[in-house]
């Protein structure tokens, strides 16, 4: 079964796997220094202009924030129970994970554009109508809030995408076991899309929240 | 590993959520952002560890995970060790 | 399963080169198209050498004289300089080096070379719609606020092209680490592969914040508002920041392969094993590393911290130390060997001192004070031509020679190619040391006018200028002709070590027709006889 799919350089089905691994890991850390400069863009700032930001963080929707990191972090948890069912053969548990990790990342999504509407809604749009015109670090503050959690949104939707590949596939008992490298790649990706919100909430929603 | 390994995981993920959540509002001031930042980093460990699955990889693994944060780690301090010494030099 | 033939006969059609997954057929896509890159750089290169012969500005007009260099700056960085060793004689190479099939990802190798084909074509694109002016850097906020010219697409070429680096430089660590023939352990890898595996790893972690930095600058333009813009309360010394956090290691890519191929080529033509091995290998490792440490020395005239300015400054002191390490183990190589002074081995002397000349002017640069005065001068332009050109591009002509008939299958003509190589490293000086003196007197880069004082030696770099081109052009010509007419080559011409010597010229389709097994240490040469 296995012959088809083991690749013609390499000697034996666990060492592509490992390799289709290391490579993966290596693309993460590859994203993660992509969102690393918007990130110390971000540290640079709120040195800066401590009161500015303080403005601008006081303005977040604290409770799409909040549904948002718990959706997420719980979605990381049905995609680790798939990746295991995935490991283990099992196609209906596998594929039935995969699919509410799905339906997780999509309910994030929602949440998203509910908080967006209320933002537009709120003028926290940098440019011509920001509520906060007269300061211009909250308009940096605000600047970064849109380009981190679009991106991160981008790469969200992309996980969507590679999930719902998985999911067809699983569905007909294919990507397990021996197979399930991509499974298990797809898990490590989402994985990554989990700890970028993880800094992402605490840095856009609270650390302003009182001070 | 268990499925019990994974919900036992995302309990501690979900107490990080909570406590990062309830001392936003302690009024902790300055030292907010660096214990909000300890917590997230804690948080990412749980799930590198557990449901990305390096605790059943090789070291080489290992190596590449913390590779991207140690590089990162280099921006932050080089770069802000300009920001952080711009006032001394009266 | 028995391969009719060698990889060049493994089909004729375009189909089988355009979508082909073998890495030596990719190896040579790219080598086909940064030559084209190649010549349009040095066209532009050409006109400022040109413009330069006197003193007022009346070949060009100012503004097109900046878009002059920004095309040679950004088309010879990034769509020549960085793909030339790792991608071209890297591809061809690596796997032939790990006794392996292939690279680990194969198809990911081809969709590299596809995204590098299209950034290029974008860069392409921008230039010949009206060019862009704000040279290679593009600093905020000229790049972002004031630039009338095609930046947008400028940079979306680049960034596209970073990506091609990025899944290149994931392929070479994952290939390394995972493909390694039985009997090849770590420290029997030839020393090229210890370079490449260094430069991979700047490739896969220092483009991103590049792609970062670019798309942060381009939403910027776009929207009329960001981070960079001081009138909004940005800081354009961020962008520098995060700019140079790429661009300095990004130096190192365009050098470390360089030192790679001269350590295998330093070896052969004098038939010993290299002087210190770990050495040589953790050399690479730590300017890989401490080049991430350094990238402050481009700002100390910036409105950068004097203290993290000293800091920077006592860092990149720090690089000279490996740098120092594998030219003295190099020259200790090379004592009491047999040396014999084939085309390689004559580009890989010259290399030598030109690097050494780079380098210890880069001491200079590194230097606090002496740097406020040489800053954007001439002394900078001719300091990292001398590591550049004098660098990469040399050793890509030793590499390329050195591993032609292994390419090809054909020999190219000894004479020529010496000739070739001492009219490369004459010309070289003739044009880069006028302008040491030419910075250190005060003249400022990136002007296309110039006090009448300064001529001598910009007439004398230019004359430079074009023996440098006879250097190129005559390789161009005989490395062309032999391709067809040369003497056939035999496996191993050099007698050299390595598994790449170890499978007939040209390799054929699947590189070996048994798994080679490695039992020697590297360059295990025998022993010389006095």
């Amino acid at each position: 079964m296995s012959e088809g799919i083991l690749k013609e350089q390499f000697d034996s089905l666990e060492q592509q796997h490992d390799a289709s691994r290391l490579g993966l890991w290596l693309f993460l850390a590859t994203e993660f220094l992509f969102f690393g400069g918007l990130f110390m863009g971000f540290a640079v700032y709120h040195l800066v202009y401590p009161l500015g930001f303080a403005a601008a963080g006081k303005l977040t929707n604290l409770w799409c924030g909040s549904i948002n990191a718990a959706l997420l972090l719980t979605s990381g948890l049905t995609m680790a129970l798939g990746v295991n069912a995935a490991q283990r053969s099992r196609a209906p548990a596998a594929s039935r994970w995969v699919a509410l990790t799905m339906l997780l990342g999509a309910a994030f999504l929602a949440v998203k554009g509910v908080e967006y509407a209320d933002d537009i809604h709120k003028h926290l749009v940098p440019g011509a109508h920001f509520a906060l015109a007269n300061q211009p670090p909250a308009q940096i503050y605000f600047w970064l809030y849109w380009t981190m959690t679009g991106l991160h949104a981008v790469h969200l939707l992309i996980g969507l995408g590679l999930l719902a590949a998985v999911w067809l596939k699983v569905r007909r008992g294919r990507w397990i076991g021996a197979e399930g490298a991509a499974t298990e790649l797809t898990g490590l990706y989402w994985g990554f899309v989990d700890v970028i919100w993880i800094f992402l909430y605490p840095l856009l929603y609270l650390i302003d929240r009182h001070t | 590993m268990k499925a019990l390994t994974y919900v036992g995981a995302w309990g501690a993920l979900m107490a990080g959520f909570f406590l990062t959540l309830g001392l936003a509002h302690a009024r902790l001031g300055a030292f907010y952002l660096p214990v909000a930042m300890v917590i997230a980093a804690a948080q990412m460990m749980v799930v590198m560890w557990y449901f990305m699955h390096l605790r059943v990889s090789s070291r080489l693994t290992w190596l590449f995970a913390a590779g991207g944060i140690y590089w990162l780690g280099i921006l932050f301090v080089l770069g802000l060790a300009d920001y952080l010494s711009r006032g001394w030099l009266k | 399963m028995n391969d009719e033939g060698n990889y060049l006969e493994a089909g004729h059609d375009l189909k089988s080169w355009l979508l082909t997954t073998d890495h030596k057929r990719i190896g040579l896509l790219y080598l086909g198209s940064i030559l084209i890159f190649f010549v349009l750089a040095a066209f532009a290169a050409a006109m400022m050498r040109l413009e330069l012969l006197t003193p007022q500005g009346d070949l060009l007009l100012s503004a097109d004289y900046n878009k002059m260099f920004t095309m040679h700056g950004v088309l010879m960085v990034w769509f020549f300089l960085i793909p030339s060793i790792p991608s071209v004689l890297g591809n061809f190479i690596v796997p032939l080096m790990l006794g392996a099939k292939d690279l680990a990802f194969p198809k990911l190798n081809l969709l590299s070379w596809y995204l590098f084909i299209i950034g290029g074509i974008l860069a392409l694109y921008a230039i010949v719609v009206g060019g862009v002016d704000t040279g290679w850097t593009f600093y905020t906020p000229y790049s972002t606020t004031y630039s009338n010219t095609h930046v947008l697409t400028m940079a979306a070429g680049i960034f596209i092209a970073g990506f091609s680096s990025i899944l290149t430089g994931l392929n070479f660590i994952v290939s390394i680490h995972k493909l390694r023939a039985p009997g090849l352990t770590w420290f029997r890898l030839p020393l090229f592969l210890w370079s490449i595996y260094s430069t991979s790893l700047i490739l896969v972690l220092a483009t991103p914040v590049l792609a970062m930095t670019l798309t942060l600058m381009a939403i910027e333009r776009v929207w009329g508002i960001g981070i960079f813009n001081p009138a909004l309360g940005g800081d354009p010394v961020l962008f520098q920041h995060l700019f140079w956090f790429y661009s300095h290691p990004a130096v190192y890519i365009m050098i470390l392969p360089g030192m790679g191929v001269t350590s295998e080529i330093i070896t052969c033509f004098s038939r010993k094993a290299i002087f210190g091995y770990a050495f040589v290998a953790f050399s690479s490792v730590a300017i890989a590393v401490l080049g991430f440490l350094v990238w402050g020395h481009h700002m100390f005239v910036s409105s950068m911290s004097a203290y993290a300015g000293t800091v920077f400054s006592l860092l990149s002191f720090l690089v000279a130390v490996p740098s120092a390490i594998k030219v003295f183990n190099w020259t200790a190589t090379l004592y009491r060997g047999s040396i014999s002074f084939e085309t390689p081995m004559l580009y890989i002397i010259g290399f030598m001192a030109l690097f050494s000349v780079g380098g210890l002017t880069g001491i200079f640069l590194a230097s606090l004070a002496v740097d406020v005065h040489l800053h954007d001068t001439y002394f900078v332009i001719a300091h990292f031509h001398y590591i550049m050109v004098g660098g990469m591009v040399t050793t890509f002509m030793a590499g390329l020679h050195f591993w032609w008939p292994k390419i090809t299958g054909r020999m190219y003509p000894e004479k020529l190619g010496q000739l070739a190589a001492v009219i490369l490293f004459v010309g070289f000086n003739l044009t880069f040391f006028p302008q040491y003196i030419l910075g250190y007197l005060g003249m400022p880069r990136r002007y296309h006018a110039y006090p009448p004082e300064f001529q001598v030696y910009n007439v004398l770099s230019t004359a430079g200028a074009s023996i440098l081109a006879i250097g190129y052009l005559l390789p161009a010509v005989y490395l062309f002709w032999s391709w067809r007419h040369g003497k056939v080559a035999t496996p191993n011409p050099w007698g050299a070590t390595g598994l790449e010597w170890k499978t007939t010229s040209p390799p054929p389709k699947h590189n070996f027709a048994e798994t080679p097994v490695v039992s020697e240490p590297a360059y295990h040469y025998p022993p010389l006889t006095d």
